[in-house]
């Protein structure tokens, strides 16, 4: 646990000096609200329809923001290396950065939320928790795997780039699940939701264990 | 060896599945001829699969044996498995005109199919944009064993998601003609064995293509 608590915390430090990576991923979020708004121009009844869907993208886009961000401070000054030389296995260091980068998506999906609420006339009820812990369960699935794929992305000579290519095609079973998921909370209709969230919990759960074992050979030289 | 033995033996089983799918195959009641397609789609999603099973089997492998060859299978796999989900996704797509009325439906199992070949290319550019022999091999095959992890989550994920595929005609228990199926089976068999001469031909051709490597590495270091 010390180990893990140890990464956590570097990366809260350098958060609260620089405030970057939430900053921008809130921004970057906050802005797929509005362009799809404009994409879309939905009315009444079809912001319902619609609104699960954007509320994903604007996720899932953010936290690769996040991703990329959480790996090139890493890549800058060598610090990576320091993480390496480090008396830490490297599981406890993927889990690290899993936890890091599950908080700070977290932190910036708490405040698109509200606004997400706001902005598509949707209720501050109960509702509203129920996609909370949806986000919650979502955001973890896909930390689980974007942490594991933006170190292999960033050894590529396209770094940034590369990862969404990486990750889209492997996350989608996290993006379908969670915008069907809240969809039916949104619609009342919560009788199918539990195949969802064993999904995500199943996915999650293989994801960490899979990658806290092949870790190793993606950081090693 | 194996691979002329192979290469024979897909050959003359091919010209026996074109007679079983063609000739030998009771005519649908419902499709009439467009029906005979599956003799070709349904071996290929089939097939599309085992390639993103064996891609992520020769991850495995490199990773505990460290041994380039199964790098060289992992890249054998792969390609096999864009060629796989583009044949089955073409096909499909030429069935689907006649019988549904449109060239592309966002059905469960075409999606898979779809995301499958994008997994396949994603796997093609990764390797591309690395540069290092030995990282290469390793990065890759911890993309391919993520990707493989991945085939059940999108399968039953997707299958939740939409349906109106027609089910399954292997496992979706007895209706289909004992003709069709025996005609079904032989086709599949001819496609695996193809498959298995084109992945032999590629490996051998990896072979070279690392050779090369070599050499040209050997000549700069020369200059």
């Amino acid at each position: 646990m010390k180990p893990l608590s140890a990464i956590v915390f570097k990366d809260i430090v350098i958060e609260l000096r620089n405030k970057e990576t939430i900053s921008s991923m809130l921004m970057f979020g906050l802005l797929v609200l509005v362009v799809f708004n404009f994409a879309f121009q939905p009315t009444g009844a079809e912001r319902a329809l619609i609104a699960p869907g954007i509320l994903w993208v604007a996720f899932t886009f953010a936290g690769i923001l996040g991703l990329n961000r959480s790996l090139s401070i890493e890549l800058d000054n060598d610090c990576l290396q320091g993480l390496l030389l480090a008396p830490l296995d490297r599981g406890s260091l993927y889990l690290g950065k899993v936890a890091s980068n599950f908080i700070f998506m977290m932190i910036a999906e708490v405040m698109i939320l509200p606004i997400f609420v706001l902005f598509y006339n949707l209720r501050f009820d109960l509702q509203f928790l129920q996609i909370a812990g949806l986000s919650f369960l979502g955001t973890f699935a896909f930390a689980a795997v974007g942490t594991i794929l933006s170190t292999i992305s960033a050894n590529t000579r396209m770094k940034e780039v590369m990862l969404p290519i990486l990750l889209i095609p492997l996350t989608l079973p996290v993006i379908l699940a969670s915008v069907m998921a809240t969809s039916a909370v949104l619609s009342g209709e919560t009788e199918g939701i539990s195949s969802w969230l064993y999904l995500l919990g199943g996915f999650s759960i293989v994801y960490l264990v899979a990658s806290y074992l092949v870790f190793e050979f993606v950081v090693e030289e | 060896m194996t691979s002329r033995v192979l290469g024979i033996a897909s050959l003359v089983l091919m010209v026996f599945a074109l007679y079983m799918a063609l000739i030998y195959a009771p005519q649908e009641a419902q499709q009439g001829t467009p029906y005979r397609i599956i003799y070709f789609h349904v071996p290929m999603g089939i097939l599309s699969f085992v390639s993103a099973y064996l891609l992520g089997f020769a991850g495995i492998m490199f990773l505990i044996k460290r041994d380039l060859k199964w790098d060289r299978l992992a890249i054998g796999a792969a390609e096999l498995g864009v060629l796989c989900t583009a044949c089955s996704l073409i096909t499909g797509s030429i069935w689907a005109k006649p019988i549904w009325g449109v060239w592309w439906a966002w059905d469960a199992r075409i999606t898979l199919q779809l995301l499958l070949g994008l997994f396949f290319i994603a796997y093609f550019m990764l390797r591309a944009y690395l540069p290092d022999r030995e990282k290469r091999a390793k990065l890759a095959a911890v993309f391919g064993v993520l990707g493989m992890i991945d085939v059940p989550f999108n399968y039953y994920s997707i299958e939740w998601w939409a349906t109106q595929h027609p089910q399954p005609v292997l496992r979706g228990g007895g209706s289909i003609d004992p003709d069709m199926r025996l005609a079904l089976y032989v086709s599949a068999l001819a496609l695996t064995v193809t498959c298995a001469y084109l992945l032999t031909r590629r490996l051998a051709i990896a072979r070279v293509e690392e050779e090369v490597e070599y050499l040209e590495h050997l000549v700069h270091a020369h200059e």
